[in-house]
């Protein structure tokens, strides 16, 4: 593009025509926002005209996850409550990223309000995997993950609370990152658990995802828990040297691992090994406790997040309703699907008068005995690492009746959302079927230098294998 | 039983859910399994543990506040822009104390 052979609006043109024709296949984007992306492409090619700098991402098409506000695009979390809802403002990261002249296509299928882990509780139906179409790609950032690896995207946001970056990466064989908490600005971000969600890249290799992240981290006023700490320059960290890197196996991480899934792990860490660097068996204690600690704080906070969507502001309204109070109760009632509804219920009752310290503030302690571990577990080692699912994509509505078993999926990635520290998804070989695996690293809070390290190193050495 | 579906009514009321009888019955099923699940929390001694309701990380005590300059808003247009029902520049809502 900087040698002029196209230009940037060529590329989102052409991309856009691509994408939606694409899109039968895989449901990956509910909706394009060509006008956005063509303006956005316009000022890359007025810039680059001018001879100025267009910016790490001039002209990149992006796609964007349909919790993360876009002024005059419709925003619809995933809800029938949201369908019609056109934000009157733009969230920080997406700001940032056309400022440095990404261009974004559109808006992401997700789980409803990012609440699932398969894409399947989207009120605009579920995602299909592009590497296997009768399976589920992940979620909730289904949609963005099967946009990239489908090449309808370059680039992709997604959000993140127990996992929703990382395992749509691992089950679409893509790079996810979940960055530390307080990283990115949240300002424009639907909420789901405010102590928990995070905005992350997720990109086809290690290098692009640091880049998305290098434009939107850092300090934003509108958003009290974006942290004051210095963004780094990831690109220098990705140097290929990993020799002597001393890196965590949690024990606790390996017992449930479907023995294909496992030995694609071993081959993978084995790989590190050869790498030079010194892995050495931990212990993370308090992992049997996390999939109960998340499931009481996440829907607690959700539950209270949610109640905004009550039929009078920006949700559609239920139309037989006499009174006020009906009217919030048959709005509620008839715009959340059943996954909103079984968080709401769960999030109530442990909050409700008489459980609160049975459930709410046991499950915080416990919250603080995993942060312990993984700080305790940093005094020794670099970085740790695991596997990121139990299993590979699984099958259209193989879960979906069952919610605990899609609770207990998320094991692996539900720590590190827990202790806020920055965990990423790369992948890390196929199963015999051509599933995609994941390894997931992770590290000390702002410590993403020694995590994209790791990850780059690694992919360098399996991008023979595992695309 | 940890739930009882009189419950899950006491609890759909409080979280402003109308739920179908059906949805009562599942619900407490569901609800009723996940918390047997997450009864082992009540294995982990937790004594003398603070409770985490924020990851923290070290800063100073003022580094994340911000100057406290005024901004525009975003103008009544433009918040009633997406409400179900509004007029003469509020939200209109179903009456609430009848004549």
């Amino acid at each position: 593009m900087l040698a002029r052979r196209f230009s940037a609006v060529e590329l989102a043109h052409e991309t856009l025509r691509f994408a939606e024709a694409q899109n039968g296949v895989t449901n990956a984007y509910l909706h394009f926002s060509p006008e956005r992306a063509l303006s956005a492409a316009a000022r890359v090619d007025r810039k680059i005209a001018r001879g100025e700098e267009p910016g790490a991402l001039a002209g990149v098409p992006v796609a964007v996850k349909d919790v993360i506000l876009t002024k005059g695009t419709r925003t619809t979390c995933g809800s029938k409550l949201l369908a019609e809802y056109v934000p009157p403002y733009d969230a920080t990261a997406i700001l940032r990223l056309e400022e440095a002249g990404g261009v974004i296509l559109g808006k992401t299928n997700c789980d409803e309000f990012a609440m699932g882990s398969s894409n399947e509780t989207s009120a605009f139906g579920p995602v299909r995997n592009p590497l296997a179409p009768d399976r589920v790609p992940g979620g909730s950032s289904g949609g963005s993950a099967a946009a990239v690896a489908q090449g309808t995207a370059v680039v992709a946001l997604g959000s993140d609370t127990g996992g929703s970056i990382r395992q749509p990466a691992s089950f679409c064989g893509v790079v996810g990152v979940t960055p530390t908490y307080g990283r990115v600005s949240r300002y424009g971000l639907t909420a789901f658990a405010s102590s928990l969600d995070h905005i992350g890249p997720l990109a086809r290799t290690v290098r692009d995802a640091a880049a998305l992240l290098q434009v939107i981290a850092g300090r934003d006023p509108l958003d009290a828990t974006s942290a004051e700490v210095p963004v780094p320059d990831y690109t220098q960290s990705m140097d290929g040297n990993v020799q002597s890197l001393k890196l965590g196996l949690p024990r606790e991480y390996l017992k449930d691992l479907t023995s294909e899934t496992g030995d694609l792990f071993a081959a993978g860490v084995e790989t590190l090994r050869t790498l030079g660097c010194e892995v050495r068996e931990i212990s993370l204690p308090a992992t049997d406790y996390a999939i109960a600690c998340y499931y009481i704080i996440a829907t607690a906070e959700a539950s209270s997040n949610l109640a905004r969507y009550d039929g009078v502001r920006y949700t559609s309204r239920s139309d037989n309703s006499g009174t006020l109070a009906e009217m919030y109760r048959n709005t509620r009632g008839e715009g959340f699907g059943a996954e909103c509804k079984r968080r709401i219920m769960l999030g109530t009752y442990v909050l409700s008068a008489g459980y609160y310290d049975a459930y709410y503030l046991k499950a915080q302690k416990v919250r603080s005995l995993i942060a312990r571990d993984f700080a305790r577990a940093f005094a020794e080692v670099d970085a740790i690492v695991a596997p990121v699912s139990p299993f590979p994509a699984f099958r259209l509505g193989e879960k979906l009746d069952d919610p605990l078993a899609m609770y207990l999926s998320d094991i692996y990635t539900i720590t590190g959302s827990l202790a806020g520290i920055p965990c990423m998804s790369v992948p890390c070989g196929k199963t015999a079927e051509g599933l995609p695996a994941g390894m997931q690293i992770l590290a000390a809070h702002f410590n993403e230098p020694t995590m994209f390290r790791l990850a780059d190193a690694f992919e360098r050495c399996s991008a023979g294998f595992s695309m | 039983m940890i739930i009882t579906e009189k419950e899950v009514r006491y609890v759909a009321e409080l979280a402003n859910l109308k739920l179908s009888e059906q949805e009562v019955r599942k619900f407490q099923a569901d609800l009723d399994e996940i918390l047997g699940h997450v009864k082992r929390l009540n294995e982990i001694d937790t004594d003398g543990i603070e409770p985490m309701a924020q990851v923290l990380y070290a800063a100073g005590e003022v580094d994340s506040w911000r100057a406290d300059r005024s901004a525009p808003p975003l103008g009544t247009e433009t918040a009633l822009a997406n409400a179900p029902q509004a007029g003469a520049g509020y939200f209109k809502v179903p009456k609430v104390i009848e004549r």
